[in-house]
């Protein structure tokens, strides 16, 4: 079709591009996020999405709040890494007060962590496979996060919004059970790891749903700023463990996932196969698990020294930055989030453009949007 | 030839693929009991259910068996909290001695706006507040979420002085 | 064989019933709307047990128990939901072709009812005995479109239309290797009327005695027919992760409750002629072999009453789209596309000439 339009001639059938809202309310987009797709048929010609259905205002809240409330702030960014986010932000502060945590708080922050990769994978194949039309795998999904959650409800507390890595350590001491209840626990999602296999990776459909779709170039990757599984599915080695290595995940011997594929399916395996590296990192630090402070003390009232602080770590989604300028006083003069999905929204125009509008869908579960991390 | 063996290759892979899934939801379907993940919540509240101990569900004052808290009113917990959730109202009492002291007078929790981040716990320096695992705490009426925690007639419970405590 | 009462017999007596107290003419006209209440009543029975059905079944499957609130075992769930459907209000978008938009769910139950006459029940119990049944249900199955074309276009819903125009591409292009298959059936037993094709499978059924091509035929009349009930993995005309609920998007209350029976009506109707083609309706387990064993055997098979028969296979090829329901991923439409002419009308094309050899030859058994 051509983009100016012309007056049709009695014989020609005359064709017209129409704008669909996906969303603020539909299924695929997984919260309020509205994308206004331009389609010809069921050609997808061009994306605009639009932020801010679920902005709260996360950032100038915490110019509000002394340090140590604003880190709870940040486990209602990005829901479904709400301990890593709570980790960057403490990470933050601590590098800024010069503080080293014990060596058993490094060993249950990086195992909460990875626990949290794991139930946010598993979330994801199970809603990225609900997006391409089966419902049964997100039971399956939800069946193996619930187990990761209960062992999060008995040592934090919380089953989503834990706040419970804070500056200076965590905030309890996890259960003398901790060890042996997450080597059951590894032990039980590996003998679920099979079911993965036969139900959806191993499915004719959903192989030839996802091969080939969503192209995503390393340049494109590169210059869209990706991070996280999606710029590791198209060849970039951007896992921030291995570049930038905090909390002692230098010591640890695991693999950045890297796939050249580009495409859905290479998104879709390097998220699997996360998983399985997860799993492998946890089941190191659980064979010689620390004794000791799980907590080092530090001052009621944090006051930071004046100064720019950054600190990066990586989340179920890529790389979340946390920065901050600090007056002195006990609150921040300015914190900002890079957070990772509002980065790789970015991929989903240039994955799409040319796709049908189904395609649609598939890519942005497999680029795994978390709205709320988009809008902060 | 090689293209019509291709083809046949590709309809019997699809099928096979297929079939390994549908055997999987086939097994699920015979063996329902014993891979159900559900829990009947209203029939289990009193038997199978599992609530965590650490599990924070609201944030209580412990009284002991004489009507006493340990809360002194320091509003430590008060300044804590990122949302305004506790309300200290403390009152000034003369003691027999003659002395001015600040003491509790409610101890209000605003349930409604509690995140159960557990920083007042954390902040509090007399362990006087603590979170019970409850978890059936809806409402019909939004006012009816403000407690006050301290017991009506609850006093400060005293120290023990350094006697008693070698005692 | 113990005496039992044949629906033939309620029938005729029915019949020598009404002659004595009216006119033949009214007797006619009287009984046309007996048969007609009968048949709808019997399935909106099957439907209210098929959408229990589906939803344990899916519930099974996802590791869940499904309804078990309402009722022992949820069994009165399907009941509430009509309920609640009932007393919804049934509204139309503002700017939508009201006519169109009230008609819509009305025509698309009709053409699926209408499917119902030539279909054989139990022996002897058919409300339209012609010799072109299957032609007929051939030629009512593909109407169906029509009523979701019109639901789509008459909604102004972007997402409407773009169902209704996917489920007018996907149930054209499926209807073609649905007939072929049907085709391969209908040519193995050498007859268009219901009756005579469930008739010639007495000594044993289709899928049994016709070799390869009739397994190959009844698969791909189950993929098809799966397609044209828009069931998943096809269901790309409702596809909820993309268009919400596509054609029925606008639709509440009991209008969408219609769109939502008519799936399961033509599900139902689609099994029923599965079973007439290829695994003998009505007709009981027969193996076509010529030993004492058999003989033994198939009479024994005869015991279990014809109704049985009807419904066990029914409601067994329903469970199969249920299971693939509950399976599989959805297709892209131009997978959907590619599937039918690329593969299922190539192959049942294939499969017709196969046949044909197959019958010409006489080596079915």
């Amino acid at each position: 079709m051509e983009n100016q339009p012309t007056t049709p001639s009695p014989t020609e059938l005359r064709t017209e591009e129409f704008v669909v809202n996906i969303g603020p309310q539909h299924p695929a987009t997984h919260g309020v996020l509205r994308i206004e797709a331009t389609l010809d048929g069921e050609t997808v010609k061009d994306i605009l999405p639009h932020l801010g259905y679920i902005h709260r205002g996360i950032e100038k809240m915490t110019e509000s709040m002394p340090y140590k409330q604003s880190i709870y702030l940040t486990s209602r960014m990005d829901y479904l890494s709400a301990h890593i986010n709570n980790h960057a932000c403490s990470l933050a502060i601590e590098n800024a007060l010069g503080i080293e945590v014990s060596a058993r708080a490094k060993a249950i922050r990086i195992i909460m962590d990875e626990l949290q990769r794991l139930t946010s994978h598993e979330l994801w194949w199970g809603s990225c496979a609900m997006d391409i039309g089966a419902v049964t795998p997100f039971f399956l999904g939800f069946r193996d996060r619930e187990r990761i959650l209960e062992i999060f409800e008995a040592n934090t507390g919380n089953r989503l919004t834990m706040n419970y890595i804070i500056p200076g350590g965590v905030m309890r001491d996890v259960l003398p059970s901790f060890v042996t209840d997450v080597k059951e626990l590894l032990k039980k999602i590996k003998g679920y790891r099979h079911e993965y296999d036969q139900l959806i990776t191993g499915n004719f459909i959903f192989q030839h749903r996802t091969q080939g779709v969503g192209y995503l170039s390393k340049e494109q990757a590169i210059s869209l700023a990706c991070s996280g599984p999606v710029a590791r599915a198209s060849g970039v080695s951007c896992d921030v463990r291995k570049h930038y290595p905090y909390d002692g995940y230098e010591k640890l011997d695991f693999n950045e996932v890297i796939d050249y594929g580009c495409d859905n399916w290479a998104r879709y395996l390097v998220h699997m196969e996360e998983m399985n590296q997860s799993i492998h990192i946890i089941e190191q630090l659980l064979d010689n698990f620390p004794t000791g402070e799980y907590r080092t003390k530090i001052k009621g009232i944090i006051k930071l020294p004046e100064g720019e602080y950054y600190q990066r770590v990586e989340t179920a989604r890529g790389e979340l930055g946390v920065y901050i300028v600090a007056d002195g006083s006990n609150k921040p003069y300015r914190m900002k989030f890079r957070t990772p999905s509002f980065s790789n929204l970015g991929a989903v125009k240039p994955t799409t453009v040319g796709l049908k509008i189904a395609d649609l869908m598939a890519n942005m579960s497999t680029i795994d949007l978390v709205v709320p991390d988009i809008d902060r | 030839m090689k293209s019509l063996f291709n083809y046949i290759k590709e309809v019997v892979y699809a099928f096979v693929s297929l079939a390994k899934g549908l055997l999987l939801t086939l097994r699920y379907f015979v063996t329902i009991r014993k891979v159900n993940i559900t829990e009947e919540y209203p029939n289990n509240r009193t038997t199978t259910i599992s609530v965590k101990e650490r599990f924070y569900g609201e944030v209580v004052l412990p009284h002991d068996e004489n009507n006493e808290h340990k809360c002194t009113a320091c509003t430590l917990c008060q300044i804590a909290c990122p949302n305004n959730s506790i309300q200290i109202i403390s009152k000034q009492i003369e003691t027999e001695d003659g002395k001015k002291k600040r003491v509790l007078d409610k101890w209000v929790y605003h349930l409604d706006s509690c995140t159960f981040c557990y920083q007042c716990i954390d902040a509090c320096p007399q362990d006087a507040i603590e979170m019970k695992n409850s978890f059936e705490l809806s409402v019909y009426d939004r006012t009816k979420l403000i407690y006050q925690l301290n017991r009506p007639g609850s006093k400060l419970k005293e120290k023990p002085t350094v006697k008693e405590q070698q005692s | 064989m113990i005496s039992m009462i044949e629906f033939t017999d309620i029938t005729a007596w029915i019949h020598s019933l009404l002659l004595s107290v009216m006119t033949p003419t009214w007797t006619y006209i009287v009984e046309l709307a007996l048969s007609g209440v009968t048949a709808l009543v019997v399935l909106l029975v099957c439907v209210i047990i098929m959408v229990y059905m589906e939803r344990k079944v899916a519930g099974f499957m996802q590791l869940r128990w499904g309804p078990n609130r309402v009722g022992p075992y949820g069994i009165f769930q399907v009941i509430a939901d009509v309920i609640k459907l009932l007393l919804k209000e049934s509204f139309s978008p503002n700017r939508a072709d009201k006519v169109m938009f009230n008609i819509a769910p009305a025509l698309a139950l009709c053409v699926s009812l209408m499917a119902l006459a030539p279909i054989s029940w139990a022996p002897g119990l058919t409300m339209w005995d012609t010799n072109i049944g299957i032609l007929f249900i051939t030629a009512i199955s593909s109407m169906g479109v029509i009523g979701i074309l019109m639901a789509g276009w008459s909604s102004n819903n972007k997402y409407s239309l773009i169902g209704a125009m996917r489920s007018g591409a996907q149930i054209v292009s499926y209807e073609l290797s649905a007939g072929l298959s049907i085709v391969t059936a209908v040519a193995l037993a050498g007859t268009l009327s219901t009756n005579g094709i469930i008739q010639s499978q007495a000594d044993g059924w289709w899928i049994l005695k016709g070799q390869i091509p009739a397994i190959i035929a009844f698969l791909i009349y189950v993929i098809a027919s799966t397609a044209e009930c828009n069931r998943a993995p096809f269901d790309l005309a409702e596809a909820e992760s993309e268009l919400t609920a596509g054609y029925h998007t606008e639709y509440a209350g009991m209008q969408f409750g219609i769109f939502y029976l008519n799936e399961y009506i033509n599900m139902a109707i689609v099994s029923i002629i599965a079973s007439t083609l290829f695994l003998g309706g009505w007709m009981p387990f027969h193996l076509p072999f010529d030993y004492p064993v058999v003989h033994v055997f198939n009479h024994i098979m005869d015991f279990i009453p014809t109704w049985m028969w009807f419904f066990g296979k029914m409601f067994l090829i329903i469970f199969f789209m249920m299971w693939f329901r509950w399976t599989f991923p959805r297709l892209r439409i131009d997978q959907l596309l590619k599937l039918e002419w690329k593969y299922l009308l190539p192959i049942s094309i294939v499969n017709l000439l196969f046949a044909a050899v197959i019958i010409v030859l006489h080596w079915h058994l």
